[in-house]
């Protein structure tokens, strides 16, 4: 049983407070709905699908734009369904790079199926061993003001598997249109250039 | 496990197909190139290696660099595909990145299980991927001769990153050579 006392909206709330230039990507289902209760933004980049991709998509971020700090936030669902992709991301060294994983052992969006981290799978470990610059498990307050410090500053690519409650929280969605999350995203990114690529 | 290359009548340039596609990939300024290897991919994968402006990613799933190119692209970068076709199954879903966002997607694919296949293993996917590419929603331009690797390519690099979305280009495996484990063709 999971003992986690930290709360998957105020994690994410304290993660993006002032979050400066940093960029986002925000894996399917409850992480996103946390980014965007924590403030809809252009520069956060919410998936409403692509399961298993959100690390990636924040790797191509992170090589495209290697002076910007990039953070992508998941669930353990949708990481497990791309575990390649850490090995893939510690072969680049991203040093911009911060995973943090939203940890609540439940598939949230279909029922709250147990995932494979309710049966022991140690997502930090599996970052570790592929070579992540560090990774660690937070399960409290004072270590979320270190994940934000590493997000911030820290050499990447890093990786934070966060411990969180179970509790559903009231739904917040981002925009649902994809072309128009990407155009936006591009043009506060790059300026209104953007479209004519 | 060699690879034979058979002999084509065209001339040089026009047999150093890997290098033509590579040379597209610079003209279309390509920044990121994801890969799971395939041996008909073997030289472009030296060439984008040896190239420093190109950010060179190995795959441990096809799948990846779907969403790799996406981000890439939401950075300002152009990314593209290498894989066999063998992997195109496992991109099914994460062509919605394509066809939902718009986001351009470069392929080059080699195709196994078709000319002269001696592995049947290969043969489902390989029939089924031009099809299976379709109902993806990526555009398909098939290269049957070395000395069309520049056209062919350029073609579908403008399908991608100037009309938006998805594009293959599929390598016959006729012109790759039909790989034999050693036997002599």
């Amino acid at each position: 049983m999971s003992d986690a006392k930290l709360d998957r909206r105020k994690v994410v709330q304290a993660l993006l407070d002032q979050r400066g230039d940093l960029l986002v990507v925000a894996g399917l289902g409850s992480s996103a709905w946390d980014c965007t209760a924590a403030g809809d933004h252009p520069l956060t980049f919410p998936l409403w699908g692509a399961m298993g991709l959100a690390c990636v998509m924040g790797l191509g971020l992170a090589l495209a734009q290697p002076r910007r700090r990039v953070l992508v936030v998941t669930g353990d669902g949708e990481m497990l369904m791309g575990l390649g992709s850490l090995a893939t991301i510690a072969a680049q060294r991203p040093g911009n790079l911060a995973i943090v994983v939203l940890d609540n052992e439940r598939y949230g969006e279909t029922g709250m199926q147990p995932t494979h981290t309710a049966y022991g799978t140690d997502l930090a470990a599996v970052a570790l061993a592929c070579g992540f610059a560090e990774a660690k498990l937070i399960r409290s307050d004072a270590q979320v003001a270190a994940v934000r410090s590493g997000i911030h500053r820290g050499k990447g690519p890093l990786f934070y598997q966060v411990k969180v409650k179970r509790d559903a929280a009231p739904l917040v969605l981002p925009p649902r249109d994809g072309a128009y999350l990407k155009q936006r995203f591009r043009e506060a990114l790059i300026g209104k250039t953007a479209a004519a690529e | 496990m060699q690879r034979k290359i058979s002999k084509t009548p065209a001339g040089a340039a026009a047999a150093d197909w890997p290098g033509q596609i590579y040379r597209v990939l610079k003209s279309h300024r390509v920044g990121q190139v994801s890969y799971v290897p395939d041996a008909g991919h073997k030289r472009l994968i030296e060439l984008c290696h040896a190239d420093r402006g190109m950010k060179v990613v190995p795959l441990t799933t096809e799948e990846e660099g779907i969403g790799l190119a996406a981000g890439a692209w939401l950075g300002g970068e152009r990314a593209a595909l290498l894989m066999q076709s063998s992997g195109v199954g496992n991109c099914m879903n994460a062509l919605t990145l394509s066809a939902n966002c718009g986001f351009p997607l470069l392929m080059v694919v080699t195709m196994r299980g078709e000319w002269g296949e001696f592995n049947p293993w290969q043969i489902p996917m390989g029939q089924a991927t031009p099809e299976a590419l379709r109902l993806g929603g990526v555009h398909t331009l098939r290269l049957e001769r070395t000395e069309d690797a520049l056209e062919t390519t350029v073609a579908a690099a403008k399908l991608a990153f100037e009309g938006y979305g998805a594009a293959a280009v599929l390598i016959a495996q006729r012109l790759i050579g039909t790989k034999s484990f050693g036997e002599k063709p």
